[in-house]
């Protein structure tokens, strides 16, 4: 950058913004305190920040943009916890209510064996009544149709969930549903982990330190976790930021975690009232300093559901390196109101990529990337 | 940081780029050498140096306004357009009296200031049709009339047999305010032979700009693209309007629009934000004569509209109480001015309300 641009708007641009001493942090690839992403975020100028989070991304990914061809299935969304933000979980008995059977589930795979899906992705409300069993076999018998695919299953809030449903430790769960097969966590629920906003939108659902420490007990039993972040809500910058250190503080014990996903707050259809939805220049400083904070965590993702498809293009340029998959049948920010596409094609999700000047990588859930594509070289 | 150079290159986009930072005008391969090769942070940040040294007060603006089409017929069949009817083909119309009068005190009872006023080039309809309009308008209501495109105003004086020059004349005697910048689709005839064949040429366009300019019409002017031209026409657009503006100073904006493909005669994707905030940031750089550039939220979207006041953009356009043409290509978005103020705001600017010719209208 310094060789590029002449020095007014190199260092002391930088030094002019307030921002001299992150610069200087991010070139030499040392880690941000909380008051260095507090003052990312006060930035009033949305470029400068980009192009720090955009080093950041090209050091680690260069010009590669991953993407992955996947399969979203829900099996449920009765759920017990009730949070405010969640336009999707019902209670037993009500009308929109559904669970879908064994049968159910494997039909939605069946249905598109004829694609070279990389990934199933399956999550749910946490349901009252469901075996540990139910889970395990949906994760069986999708493993004997789709052998090439990995499973990614379950968030840590899920995982707790069927523990005390049975009885029986979440470290044995884990054990249990890898023995049948699971690949890999999702990183949903984790929300924001400041109790105080967790007291108030999800006071049911676990606290954010025992989803940590499921998550750093899925990655020492060899199962690898994303992880997220639901912003633009009730929670404080402070809180974003706190949120993201304690997931490097976790990522620096444990080492799982793959990719991070912030979420922008959805809230037609929730029960959050006096919330406007995130604007692009909140969501992309949230993707940069994300980026930025984490420096343990290798991927960020601009999941276009959430973010419509011509913002997360953007992102790849403010920090995000994945664009998420050519997702079909997503429920769960659409009915909070997600004003994206309902699924992508993998022609238009790689000339979208191109288009915003990255190399497309198809990519499994653990970022390999899928040799059989044609299109990732 | 490596990054970002070895993107650059060594030596283009670099003078460029002092150029820009010095205050300095660009030449077409100078133009060419940022638009091609610059980083995209690189070629934002020359857009909002040059945004600021225009505008150092951290305000952004916006219009309360409606467009009215006052017809859908047209001879014109453009192969991007989604919105006209032939002549005789159904569903075509030309508004009533009634109900442009109905439009006109909607958009007051708003808090509107200015209706924009286009249509399709109809077959029949003589001169005095539309200096009737604007009397009509003008007799009854105090709002500003931006109306009739150059492509209309040279249809008009063809169908009449009158001179450019005598046809404004008579429509500004008759009301008009200020000529909206449409129809300047890409200022390129070899593009306009093929996109719109039946349409003014570039020539011609620019000429109707500058005699309004000669007679005291202030103007804007727009891009549309992502059609059939090569990406060097969008720049020689953007030099063809430069010159322009040299000689008259009567542009008061400029306005890039991507095209929307869905429901036209043109089969081709559509261009994606960063194709867009690429396009605004080198028309920011290229068009140092043009203090305004408006960022298109009808066509990108509230989100990515927000994201251009960083790329060039200092006016947000208009809370388009109605609008047709594009929500005809399949693309609808709605805003309304508090929802505009609200965007403004969360980018760290102060959003200020305006009139056609960007003059700041304060809030009672």
């Amino acid at each position: 950058m310094n060789d590029f641009l002449p020095p007014s708007l190199d260092g002391g641009y930088y030094e002019k913004l307030g921002l001299g001493s992150v610069c200087e942090k991010v070139r030499a690839g040392e880690r941000l305190s909380l008051e260095d992403g507090e003052a990312l975020f006060q930035c009033s100028d949305l470029g400068a920040v980009g192009a720090l989070a955009h080093a950041a991304r090209a050091r680690l990914h260069g010009d590669r943009a991953y993407y992955v061809l996947n399969q979203h299935i829900n099996y449920s969304n009765i759920c017990v916890n009730g949070c405010r933000f969640c336009a999707f979980g019902r209670e037993r008995g009500d009308a929109k209510a559904f669970e879908l059977s064994v049968e159910d589930i494997l039909e939605k795979v069946r249905q598109r064996l004829d694609e070279p899906l990389a990934e199933i992705h399956i999550v749910g409300g946490c349901h009252p009544g469901l075996p540990l069993s139910y889970y395990e076999d949906v994760l069986r018998e999708i493993r004997k149709l789709r052998p090439a695919a990995s499973l990614k299953a379950f968030t840590a809030v899920e995982i707790a969930h069927f523990a005390r449903l049975a009885g029986i430790s979440t470290l044995e769960v884990l054990l249990r549903l890898k023995e049948a097969g699971l690949s890999m966590l999702p990183g949903g629920g984790a929300e924001v982990f400041s109790p105080r906003v967790r007291e108030i939108l999800c006071p049911r659902k676990i606290d954010g330190r025992e989803w940590l420490r499921v998550a750093g007990e899925a990655h020492e039993a060899g199962i690898p976790t994303n992880a997220t972040l639901l912003y633009g809500h009730l929670e404080t910058r402070r809180e974003r930021l706190e949120h993201l250190a304690a997931l490097r503080e976790q990522q620096d014990e444990t080492g799982g975690f793959t990719c991070f996903i912030p979420l922008p707050f959805q809230p037609a259809n929730t029960k959050v009232t006096g919330v406007e939805p995130t604007t692009g220049v909140e969501d992309l400083k949230t993707v940069a300093v994300s980026r930025l904070m984490l420096d343990n965590i290798p991927h960020v993702k601009a999941y276009w559901i959430m973010l419509t498809v011509k913002l997360a293009q953007v992102a790849l340029h403010f920090g995000a390196d994945d664009f998420d998959g050519t997702v079909i049948e997503e429920k769960i920010g659409h009915m909070a109101g997600a004003e994206s596409e309902q699924a992508l094609t993998r022609s238009e999700l790689e000339r979208v990529i191109r288009e915003g000047g990255f190399r497309p990588v198809e990519r499994d859930c653990f970022f390999n990337a899928v040799a059989a594509s044609g299109s990732a070289a | 940081m490596t990054a970002l150079v070895q993107e650059a290159g060594t030596s283009g986009p670099e003078g460029a780029a002092e150029k820009v930072l010095g205050g300095e005008r660009l030449d077409f391969s100078e133009a060419w050498a940022l638009y091609e090769g610059a980083p995209f942070h690189v070629l934002g940040r020359l857009a909002h140096a040059v945004r600021l040294r225009k505008h150092p007060e951290p305000a952004v603006t916006y219009v309360v306004d409606r467009n009215i089409n006052y017809s859908n017929i047209c001879v014109c069949g453009c192969r991007f357009c989604a919105f006209y009817r032939a002549p005789g083909q159904e569903g075509g119309y030309v508004l009533s009296r009634e109900e442009l009068a109905r439009k006109v005190e909607e958009t007051l009872a708003l808090g509107g200031t200015q209706i924009l006023m286009q249509g399709g080039h109809h077959p029949d309809l003589p001169l005095s049709f539309y200096e009737d309009m604007l009397a009509f308008i003008k007799g009854r209501y105090a709002v500003h009339i931006h109306a009739f495109s150059p492509p209309e105003v040279v249809h008009f004086s063809r169908l009449e047999n009158v001179s450019v020059k005598e046809a404004i004349a008579r429509l500004k005697a008759a009301g008009l305010d200020s000529i909206p910048g449409g129809g300047a689709e890409i200022l390129v005839d070899e593009v306009r032979r093929s996109v719109s064949p039946n349409k003014c040429s570039a020539g011609e366009w620019l000429e109707v700009m500058e005699e309004a300019h000669r007679q005291g019409l202030r103007t804007t002017a727009t891009m549309m693209f992502g059609h059939e031209e090569e990406p060097r026409h969008r720049l020689e657009h953007l030099f063809a309007l430069r010159e322009v503006q040299d000689r008259t100073g009567g542009f008061t904006a400029f306005i890039p629009w991507a095209f929307q493909p869905r429901n036209t005669g043109i089969s081709r994707p559509a261009q994606t934000a960063v194709s867009y905030l690429r396009l605004l940031a080198v028309s920011r750089v290229v068009l140092d004569n043009f203090d305004n550039v408006q960022a298109s939220w009808v066509t990108m979207g509230p989100k990515v509209a927000q994201t251009a006041l960083f790329f060039g953009a200092n006016d947000f356009g208009s809370t388009m109480i109605e609008e047709n043409v594009v929500a005809a290509a399949g693309v609808r978005f709605r805003l309304s001015a508090e929802e505009i103020r609200r965007i403004v705001e969360a980018a760290g600017f102060a959003p200020r309300r305006r009139t056609m010719d960007y003059r700041w209208i304060e809030e009672s």
